[in-house]
């Protein structure tokens, strides 16, 4: 598990073509732990994927870590039929093994993990305050990014991840 | 008048939403004027939910009928139910207005 101003773990997953995708070196990357079954991360998903939409120079992560066994919904399959039907600006990531979301501590889908330039995490937590509230449009996460890219720290950096518990094996 | 049927709110622990969805029924339970008091059954396992025939939390029955009945072949597990409500967005919770039905329909029914 990390914290802010810890080096964030590298990693190389497999999207839904099974294309490999890692963190950018040397730029801000967004990695949004997330599913398909879980109410909080899909009805958080049209706010983040339009923050994806709005900061073409960040590189966006989303990383399905659920146990596919219980949750069939989250298998593989699954996701590349979701990615077909949707309209995804970002890559959607297989985390089979679990391992990316162990060594960053995901707890929740969604659960954020903003790191900068440098490999560092500078923001940790929720898209914003309230899911229930589409005009709520991920603040908090755009408040991270729009920092970053100016070069500051965060004054947000770390919020409450709320959603669905990560579905471990 | 007839008894006031059981309110039962099942709910798991992977699942933040069961506080929500209690305070919004006893909202409308009290606004409705429909005195019941809601049982609150925590489910703990797959097992337990095949038994409850529980599709996720969190779940509300009111005289032993889920208030937003879950689709056919809809499994019975751990896991979050997904609502949607009634202007098309998905919630962790359901729509008030359809709590709000289940409760006035068990109230004609005392």
């Amino acid at each position: 598990m990390i914290g802010i101003g810890d080096s964030a773990p590298g990693f190389s997953l497999p999207d839904t073509d099974g294309v490999d995708h890692s963190p950018a070196e040397g730029g801000i990357t967004a990695v949004v732990f997330t599913c398909n079954h879980c109410p909080y991360a899909l009805a958080w998903h049209d706010r983040i994927a339009a923050t994806a939409r709005d900061y073409p120079d960040v590189r966006f992560l989303a990383v399905n870590p659920n146990d596919a066994k219980r949750y069939p919904r989250d298998s593989y399959e699954a996701m590349q039929r979701r990615v077909a039907e949707e309209d995804w600006p970002m890559p959607y990531l297989r985390d089979e093994s679990q391992e990316v979301a162990r060594a960053y501590g995901a707890q929740t889908t969604p659960d954020i993990f903003v790191i900068d330039a440098e490999g560092r995490l500078r923001y940790r937590g929720a898209p914003d305050s309230d899911h229930r509230d589409p005009a709520q449009n991920a603040s908090w996460l755009r408040e991270a990014l729009d920092s970053l890219q100016a070069g500051e720290a965060p004054g947000r950096p770390e919020t409450k991840p709320v959603g669905c518990s990560v579905k471990w094996k | 008048m007839s008894e006031a049927p059981a309110v039962e709110l099942l709910w798991w622990e992977g699942c933040p939403s069961h506080p929500d969805a209690l305070a919004e029924l006893e909202r409308i339970l009290g606004e409705e004027g429909l005195p019941a008091d809601v049982e609150r059954v925590e489910i703990e396992s797959d097992e337990h939910a095949a038994r409850e025939r529980f599709p996720g939390s969190p779940t509300i029955r009111i005289g032993g009928r889920d208030i937003v009945p879950p689709g056919d072949g809809e499994p019975f597990t751990l896991t979050c139910r997904v609502y949607r409500l009634r202007d098309g967005r998905i919630s962790p919770t359901p729509d008030p207005e359809d709590v709000r039905a289940a409760v006035r329909r068990a109230k004609e029914e005392l």
